[in-house]
């Protein structure tokens, strides 16, 4: 991401300091990671220290410091999926694809990550694939869902 | 600012509007356990050491006296087997991480803390968060952050900073209850040596 | 579109919009909450828009998309208007005969009516579903009625008639007293008296003040901040611009959690619409008040859900709470003073101005007026939102509304308040559900989750569950919360493990004390919940794990052992195709057998095998028998007359 966007989207937040949490998820969304000499420029732009930056950034989830994988994993961990046995459909997603939560696997093919409930409880355990949710999971299908995506 | 009267350990205490029951406590000269607190600094409430009894208007509740501002007709009592209790169990967490501070040790012996209560898991670091404080508010340079949240929250040099200015500064250092600074310092200078 | 200046512009505009809507008309409402799109409901759009084309009936027959229904577990689910005849489970392919037999041809579908599990009756009106019947849905009943997309719709159901009334007849302070009247408690938690929290900022004497949307939705399993944000988000405004009018606000912040993309972009054109016609902006209605909202987006973070953590996050910072020894009401965003209240809260303010304090008294109990939406998941028949008056007991919300427990199996326990609160057993039931009672068992209301457990679950790992949750979005700032959850989890995981050892719930008590008196901020307070409440009521639980190595509920993978009973298997293979760990051997009429060294403990051969066979067991507590030798693993059928 180029220089110039970042000011755009700094601009559109009028350049506050208190809009530095809604400038990088904007950021986030378009390009997907941060880059360090992004922080640095956001850093510049609104006048804030580069540590305040760096605590956002590793402090809310929704920002990742590394590139992430073509396909978002998503396994929702909340209470009505745990209870309908959200651990076994994260496990054996562990295990096909070698990595854990918060990882993306060294082709950048997929990222695993939990996520803590959304808001499909009726359909639980619940598996979110690039968007696409997947409903009523089972240990035995996971395999075959995973596949679909390449 | 108009004048407070509180009660501390049953000693009448004269303070100021504003001020904390700890800043209160520390002008009369009674103790109060602090960790993570220093004159120079906002106060940061992340140890809890300094948690005391207080009572007002029947109320009875425990609260942090480096941030609870007095009010008069407060009543405070800095030991209480409650009290003591937790400032035990704080030493011991932090022991966990840390056990040959010396900070850690004097509270350790005046609190009975078992240092093998709970398993090592030696990081050193147990966010106390003066270093970050100290170089943000006294020294306005922020060469030292925080990064991440919760069990996995740490500190952090930023290079290009550090290397502008610690090497001179270095206040941060004397601070630093556990050493774990120095040891940070360290490893992000030789990390960023080309 | 330009402005509409007064209460009376208003009104003479809505009766336009009423007069151009035609009641008898037909129409087709379909649910598109997320929880339906996520069942397919886009696709049932598509299908739907397509076949009224192709049957040439787009000028007779109206496409409404709604907000979430509440019925979630039978979604995606369809109303035909004006006869109001419900049909649940939509798929594509249903559509050509909705559209031909029910819209054009004014018949029923009867396959897709709700079906009455037990009896088999089919129902045809919503108000006659059990699901629907027993709830009181002041809120969340107007949902079904409007696409949030639309201002007029919103406006068709008498929306702003309130800030209208407020801003012409009453004064900020009349409005205020009639919300202290209501005894409004706030639904995100706390439950608070709102009217005492708004005196305390109108009274303040700094100038500036705010009012703030808590839409940070955090506990787990419950979603009715959404569905409300979702389907009727002008609802929250008309709230909010009361609450701004009644304390002396002149700026409102809606602080929503980024993982609600469409609430998210509903409230936000929502905004827009409300500008245009004047709702929002300089001298609302022709009166001096003047009000603006901003929308704020989270960025993951649980413990942004904390009021103080909340405002320092909208200043731009981590979400790290403060003390709250100066009242955020008093000092709070930018140190000025902020009313923050949770979604629900705002929803209840048009409705009790409209309709009087006096009317809203009359739902409820004594200490808890109004209703309460919950969110009824888990181990429940019927999942989804239910709104209901405070005072219904929890059998009757779990069994009446929610339909009971599937699979035949036995309730055990519901958890209610999110991470916060705690779990009632079985004997509990008759409880009355409001904000004191739930707390006097060791619970508490929270946002209003309702998570409901079976005989399957085990209440060790419950709390370890949710204590591994707390230690995960925790701030990190004070030492009982960061380090005192943490070391809970691992004696936790350490038990749930069979490691447990004595000692073990004294020291855990401990941590909780610590916790539960000197954390920083609500979350560590209340951490501890989950677990003393499991102790209070399954304590026998504990003492199994610790003592005995075993899992009562058949459910902790270190404490339990696949097992297939020889006497039931029928060879059927089923378990063995399917095994992903290759560890169950056997053949044709052999009796199939897993290699406990091999089993990891998916489960999947549980799920496979035959409910008529039903071979597949699990063992806790007691080693699992030797396998028979391999000679004596033929099986020989049973002839027919025998079984």
């Amino acid at each position: 991401m180029d220089n110039e966007r970042i000011d755009q989207i700094i601009a559109r937040h009028h350049g506050q300091a208190s809009s530095l949490i809604q400038v990088l998820l904007e950021i986030q969304s378009e390009h997907h990671w941060l880059p360090q000499r992004v922080l640095a420029r956001v850093a510049e732009k609104l006048a804030v220290p580069l540590t305040r930056i760096q605590h956002i950034a590793t402090f809310y989830k929704a920002f990742s410091l590394v590139p992430k994988g073509r396909h978002r994993v998503n396994v929702c961990m909340g209470t009505a999926c745990h209870v309908r046995g959200a651990a076994r459909i994260l496990d054996t997603l562990q295990e096909l694809t070698g990595i854990r939560p918060g990882e993306t696997d060294l082709d950048l093919k997929y990222s695993l990550e939990t996520v803590n409930c959304l808001g499909c409880c009726a359909l639980g355990p619940v598996l979110e694939i690039d968007g696409k949710t997947h409903g009523k999971m089972t240990t035995a299908e996971t395999a075959d869902v995973l596949k679909h995506y390449n | 600012m108009r004048e407070i009267i509180l009660e501390i350990d049953g000693r009448e205490v004269k303070a100021r509007e504003g001020m904390t029951v700890l800043e209160a406590a520390l002008a009369a000269g009674i103790r109060i356990p602090t960790l993570c607190y220093h004159e120079k600094l906002e106060p940061f409430g992340s140890c809890r050491l300094c948690t005391v009894e207080i009572e007002i208007k029947g109320w009875k509740k425990l609260v942090a006296a480096c941030v609870y501002p007095v009010e008069p007709g407060l009543m405070v009592r800095t030991r209480t087997e409650k009290v003591d209790r937790i400032r035990k169990m704080i030493v011991e967490l932090y022991l966990a991480h840390a056990p040959d501070s010396f900070v850690l040790e004097e509270l350790e012996r005046e609190y009975g803390a078992d240092r093998n209560r709970f398993a090592k898991e030696a990081s050193f670091c147990i966010h106390c968060g003066l270093c970050v404080r100290y170089c943000a508010e006294v020294k306005q340079k922020h060469a030292v952050g925080f990064v991440d949240r919760g069990t996995r929250k740490e500190i952090c040099f930023v290079p290009e900073i550090a290397a502008r200015e610690c090497w001179n500064c270095k206040e941060c250092f004397p601070l630093c209850p556990t050493e774990a600074l120095q040891a940070a310092y360290v490893l992000c200078t030789a990390l960023s040596h080309k | 579109m330009s402005q509409i200046n007064s209460p009376l512009e208003l009104e003479t505009f809505r009766a336009r919009i009423l007069a151009a809507r035609d009641s008898a008309k037909t129409s087709i409402t379909l649910c598109s909450g997320s929880a339906c799109l996520a069942s397919g409901s886009a696709e049932v759009a598509v299908a739907l828009k397509h076949e009224i084309e192709a049957l040439g009936l787009n000028e007779r027959v109206e496409l409404r998309r709604t907000g979430c229904h509440g019925y979630c577990e039978r979604g995606p689910i369809i109303i035909c208007n004006p006869e109001g005849i419900c049909y649940f489970r939509i798929k594509p392919e249903d559509v050509p005969e909705v559209v031909s037999k029910t819209l054009r041809d004014k018949q029923i579908v009867e396959r897709l009516l709700y079906t009455e599990p037990g009896t088999g009756e089919k129902i045809i009106h919503e108000e006659e579903i059990p699901f629907y019947k027993h709830q009181q849905r002041l809120v969340f009943g107007d949902n079904v009625k409007l696409d949030p997309k639309s201002i007029d719709d919103y406006l068709a159901v008498g929306g702003y008639a309130a800030l209208a009334k407020a801003l012409s007849t009453m004064s900020g302070s009349d409005v205020l007293e009639e919300i202290k009247k209501s005894s409004l408690r706030g639904r995100g938690g706390g439950g608070f008296p709102a009217g005492r929290k708004w005196e305390g900022s109108r009274d303040a004497p700094e100038p500036i003040k705010y009012v703030i949307v808590n839409a940070d939705e955090g506990d787990p399993g419950a979603y009715m901040d959404r569905s409300l944000l979702e389907g009727n988000p002008h609802c929250i405004l008309e709230g909010l611009a009361l609450g701004a009018y009644a304390v002396g606000a002149r700026e409102g912040y809606i602080y929503v959690r980024q993982e609600y993309p469409l609430a998210v972009a509903n409230v936000l054109l929502a905004i827009e619409k409300a500008e245009a016609y004047g709702f929002l902006g300089e001298n609302i209605l022709g009166s001096d008040f003047s009000f603006k909202v901003i929308v704020h987006q989270g960025a993951g973070a649980f413990v942004c859900g904390e009021s103080t953590a909340l405002m320092t996050a909208l200043e731009g910072r981590v979400g790290e709470p403060r003390p709250k020894y100066i009242r955020s009401n008093i000092k709070g965003l930018w140190n000025r003073p902020s009313v923050l209240n949770n979604v629900e809260t705002w929803a209840n303010v048009p409705l009790i101005i409209n309709r009087g304090a006096d009317w809203f008294r009359q739902y409820g109990t004594e200490s808890s007026k109004g209703t309460k939406i919950f969110s009824l998941v888990g181990k429940i028949t019927n999942t989804g939102l239910v709104e209901v008056p405070m005072g219904m007991t929890l059998r009757d919300i779990i069994f009446k509304i929610g339909g009971g427990i599937p699979g035949n199996k036995r309730f055990k326990a519901v958890q209610t308040g999110g991470p916060s609160g705690g779990c009632i057993p079985e004997s509990l039931l008759d409880l009355e559900v409001g904000f004191d009672e739930l707390a006097k068992v060791g619970s508490m209301m929270g946002s209003g989750g309702m998570i409901v457990m079976d005989e399957d679950t085990c209440m060790v790992d419950v709390a370890r569950y949710f204590i591994e949750f707390l230690t995960d979005e925790s701030c990190g700032k004070c030492v009982p919360c960061r380090e005192g959850l943490r070391q809970m989890v691992k004696i936790l995981t350490n038990i749930t493990q069979g490691k447990g050892k004595e000692g073990d719930l004294e020291l855990l008590q401990e941590l909780s004390e610590t916790a539960k008196e000197a954390a920083l901020c609500a979350l560590g307070q209340s951490a501890p919940n989950p677990f003393l409440s499991t102790l209070r009521y399954f304590r026998d639980e504990y003492e199994a794990h610790i003592a005995e190595k075993r899992c009562p509920a058949l459910s902790c993978k270190a404490l339990i052992a696949f097992y297939i009973d020889p006497e039931k298997c029928q060879a059927c293979g089923s378990c063995r195709r399917k095994c992903p760990a290759e560890a169950i051997s056997g053949g044709k009429n052999q009796i199939h057998v897993i290699d406990q060294d091999k089993c990891t403990k998916c489960g999947t051969c549980l799920e496979v095998c035959p409910s008529r066979f039903a071979a597949v067991t699990r063992i806790s507590g007691v080693p699992v028998p030797a396998p028979l030798p391999e000679a004596e693993r033929s099986i020989t059928r049973k002839a027919k007359s025998d079984a």
